[in-house]
């Protein structure tokens, strides 16, 4: 066990010794200085110039958010209209079928906001062309998208009274060829050296030594699977995800996985602590994020490994909770990853977490539902920036000054976006679960291709728990899941799908709003009576307005799940 | 926004390209180098491929070791888990009757000494590997399959053991159809 231990520290410290001079870089990519990379400057050109994009005709942020609305539109047709006649296209060689339409939608929509719900599973829903042409030109894309949005952030608050902050579609190329492209070939390259497959071709048949026939699931993986994690995405090539044995071989590429996801969301805070040139910001909210992980990671790792209360019950001495969960990796790397994936948005898996310990289940969806400890890639960062307006305007109530943020008054209608967004996470999990629990209660036989009856793998509380991860997964744009839930019907793909696309555009556009129309007021330089936002007391505020909003508001929905079932497990 | 519907256009055929077609060849044609040239690693015993390395395989022969339960009956054409809770009744019957199974083969051991992954279902469903407690608890069952020494079977099960990665990091583990190759070889 200790061995499993000292892994897991390792894992976290190999993170953070990665992420910090990344940030570095990242900044230096965003402000144009010379980097390693400056060998790709001619390629970037050639994009722009075929593309018919000026790379020096800045933007205010509507024009952002236009230009990112425009090109996800594009991707969201394309997307849906291949998955929908991907029988009738090449490289099919499992002879895998079309999606139905509400799959097609589901699915579309989940890859093109990063979120990467998966009602599908990889080896029998989807071809080789749809895996590269849809989903990895997806997981690349979308956290480019992300990554560009915040990238406007740090501009806003980088100059003093400005509208112009940068050009979407250059963030978002550097974003493509200084980022996520280079690390993403050193990934699969390593993944491919370790044995997950990376080959075109299909489906293998053996004979098993004991003589049974059996098939193996192949394909291209490795490059989807690097971009996967490297773009806090998390779906999947294999059904079973990063528990599979091919998608996640063996212990180092376990470590390399994990790491792979948390240090480009731990960087990008670095990096905007470099940019704006206020190191001790980005330490502070690197700070309260960790707090923040910890306090979710603790209770995790204790509830996970001390084992499952059943075996307990039927007389073993050993109560290892390996149910869903795999030997090479074992409990502590499974349950650190279980936190990891929940808060920074990825939603890939190593073990299953509908099996996971009651209170472990509880929070990995405190993860979701908080959503901003390091969070997705670039939106963590901006559900954060909410937080802290908020968490600005309290205390500059509670101080009797005027709220101000990097010398920007905070008016009315900041806080008001500030509020509405705060509540719209909660609004669409809470809602969502709730139109599940009424069907599931009060129209159990409805004539639907599912009854609600028989929408659960477990019943009781634990079902409930399935429906409100379900939401909460589809808003926070992660893309695990209690996978027990029968989701592949058109109830569950068509609300989930229209839950994660509100719950990706409207937490950019907002938080993206606010900086822009901070970035054009007036600036404030600072005196004596400045509320001071890069102090250790600022960043306890923060993460108590992170506690008392995101976290309390769904205490009762989780009293019904996870709390109960812990009541009576043990 | 219909200002920037064609450069979006061009940028994703562009990024189609790049990321979709030649991402995937490269690392396709770089794999080509590494074992198994990117097909997965396979294992052959007198030139006949019996298997995938990293995928399980059922054993459910006395005279084998046993890998873990699965949800997929180690089918690697699909893989998931069982996504059983704890609290859920059904589940709670199916370990009680997969702990009196292994008792039924597995003469002489205790209850209470079985180890939990024998009884629980992995994640994927295709898990290659037990741990080492997992190995030594059958071995007596083995032994006595293949009128063999119990000594002789301990040490084969010490040889397969691996260590934590780099020595210090991860757990233990025993490939299942490794060492069930080696032991048909046993004298």
């Amino acid at each position: 066990m200790n061995s499993e231990i000292t892994g897991v520290i390792l894992t976290f410290i190999i993170t953070l010794v990665i992420a910090f001079p990344l940030g570095k870089y990242i900044a230096k990519v965003f402000h144009g200085e010379r980097t390693i990379t400056d060998f790709l400057n001619p390629v970037e050109r050639f994009i722009y110039r075929i593309c018919g994009i000026d790379p020096h005709k800045e933007m205010n942020w509507k024009q952002h958010m236009a230009a990112m609305l425009s090109i996800n539109l594009v991707w969201l047709i394309y997307a849906f209209f291949i998955l929908l006649f991907q029988s009738h296209l090449p490289l099919n060689p499992d002879g895998n079928p079309d999606m139905t339409p509400d799959l097609a939608f589901n699915t579309a929509i989940s890859f093109l906001v990063n979120c990467n719900l998966q009602h599908y599973s990889g080896e029998t829903g989807v071809t080789y062309l749809s895996q590269l042409i849809v989903i990895t030109f997806l997981q690349f894309v979308s956290a480019a998208t992300g990554v560009a949005a915040v990238a406007v952030l740090f501009r806003a608050f980088a100059e003093k009274t400005t509208e112009k902050l940068g050009n979407f579609f250059v963030f978002f190329t550097k974003t493509i060829t200084r980022i996520l492209l280079p690390l993403s070939i050193i990934m699969a390259i390593i993944l491919a050296f370790n044995g997950t497959p990376a080959s075109f071709d299909g489906k293998d048949s053996i004979i098993t030594l004991q003589g049974d026939s059996v098939q193996v699931s192949r394909g291209p993986a490795a490059g989807m699977i690097a971009i996967k994690h490297l773009g806090t995405n998390g779906g999947g090539w294999f059904g079973a995800n990063s528990a599979h044995p091919l998608e996640n071989p063996n212990y180092f590429t376990n470590v390399v996985e994990i790491v792979a996801q948390v240090m480009l969301p731990m960087a990008l805070i670095f990096a905007f602590g470099f940019f704006i040139r206020r190191k001790k910001l980005g330490y502070v909210i690197f700070g309260v994020m960790t707090a923040g992980m910890l306090t979710l990671m603790i209770p995790n790792m204790i509830s996970e490994m001390s084992g499952n209360p059943l075996l307990h019950h039927l007389g073993l001495k050993d109560v290892t909770a390996m149910e869903g969960k795999e030997v090479r990796l074992g409990v502590p790397a499974s349950a650190y990853w279980q936190v990891m994936t929940t808060i920074i948005s990825t939603g890939s898996v190593n073990s299953m977490h509908d099996s996971s310990m009651p209170l472990s289940g509880a929070m990995q969806m405190l993860g979701m539902m908080t959503n901003c400890f390091y969070g997705g890639k670039g939106v963590g960062l901006l559900n954060y920036f909410i937080f802290l307006i908020i968490a600005v305007f309290i205390s500059g109530l509670m101080v009797g000054r005027t709220p101000e943020f990097m010398g920007r008054k905070v008016e009315a209608r900041e806080m008001k976006i500030a509020a509405i967004i705060a509540l719209f996470h909660p609004f669409l999990i809470l809602v969502g679960t709730a139109l599940s629990a009424y069907f599931a209660t009060h129209h159990p036989q409805l004539a639907w291709s599912v009854q609600p009856a028989n929408w659960f793998n477990n019943p009781s509380n634990h079902g409930f728990s399935e429906m409100l991860y379900e939401y909460t997964s589809s808003s926070a744009n992660n893309g695990s899941g209690f996978e027990g839930l029968a989701d592949n019907n058109i109830f569950w793909n068509i609300t989930t799908g229209i839950v994660m696309i509100l719950g990706r555009f409207i937490p950019i556009i907002g938080p993206v709003a606010i900086a822009g129309i901070l970035a054009k007021k007036k600036y404030i330089p600072e005196s004596a009576g400045t509320l001071q936002t890069d102090t250790t007391t600022f960043g306890i505020m923060t993460y108590a307005v992170i506690m008392i909003v995101a976290a309390l508001a769904f205490f009762p929905a989780l009293t019904l799940g996870p709390i109960a079932e812990y009541f009576q497990s043990y | 926004m219909k200002k920037y519907i064609w450069p979006s256009v061009k940028l994703s055929i562009f990024m189609i390209l790049v990321l979709a077609v030649l991402y995937p060849s490269l690392i396709a044609a770089i794999s080509k180098a590494a074992p198994g040239q990117g097909k997965g690693k396979t294992i052959s015993v007198n030139g006949k491929v019996v298997g995938y390395e990293n995928i399980g395989q059922k054993f459910t022969d006395d005279k084998y070791f046993n890998g873990r339960p699965s949800a997929v009956d180690y089918n690697a054409a699909g893989s998931a888990g069982s996504n059983k809770a704890a609290s859920n009744p059904d589940y709670q019957q199916l370990v009680q009757d997969r702990i009196d199974t292994f008792l039924i083969h597995n003469p002489g051991i205790n209850k209470e000494d079985i180890p939990a992954e024998l009884v629980t279902a992995s994640g994927s469903g295709l898990d290659p590997d037990i741990s080492p407690a997992a190995a030594m608890i059958q071995v007596k069952r083995v032994a006595a399959a293949r009128h063999l020494s119990e000594n002789k079977v301990i040490t084969l099960v010490s040889d397969h053991i691996r260590g934590p990665w780099l020595g210090i990091a991860g757990p233990a583990k025993v490939n299942v159809l490794k060492l069930n190759i080696a032991l048909d070889t046993l004298k």
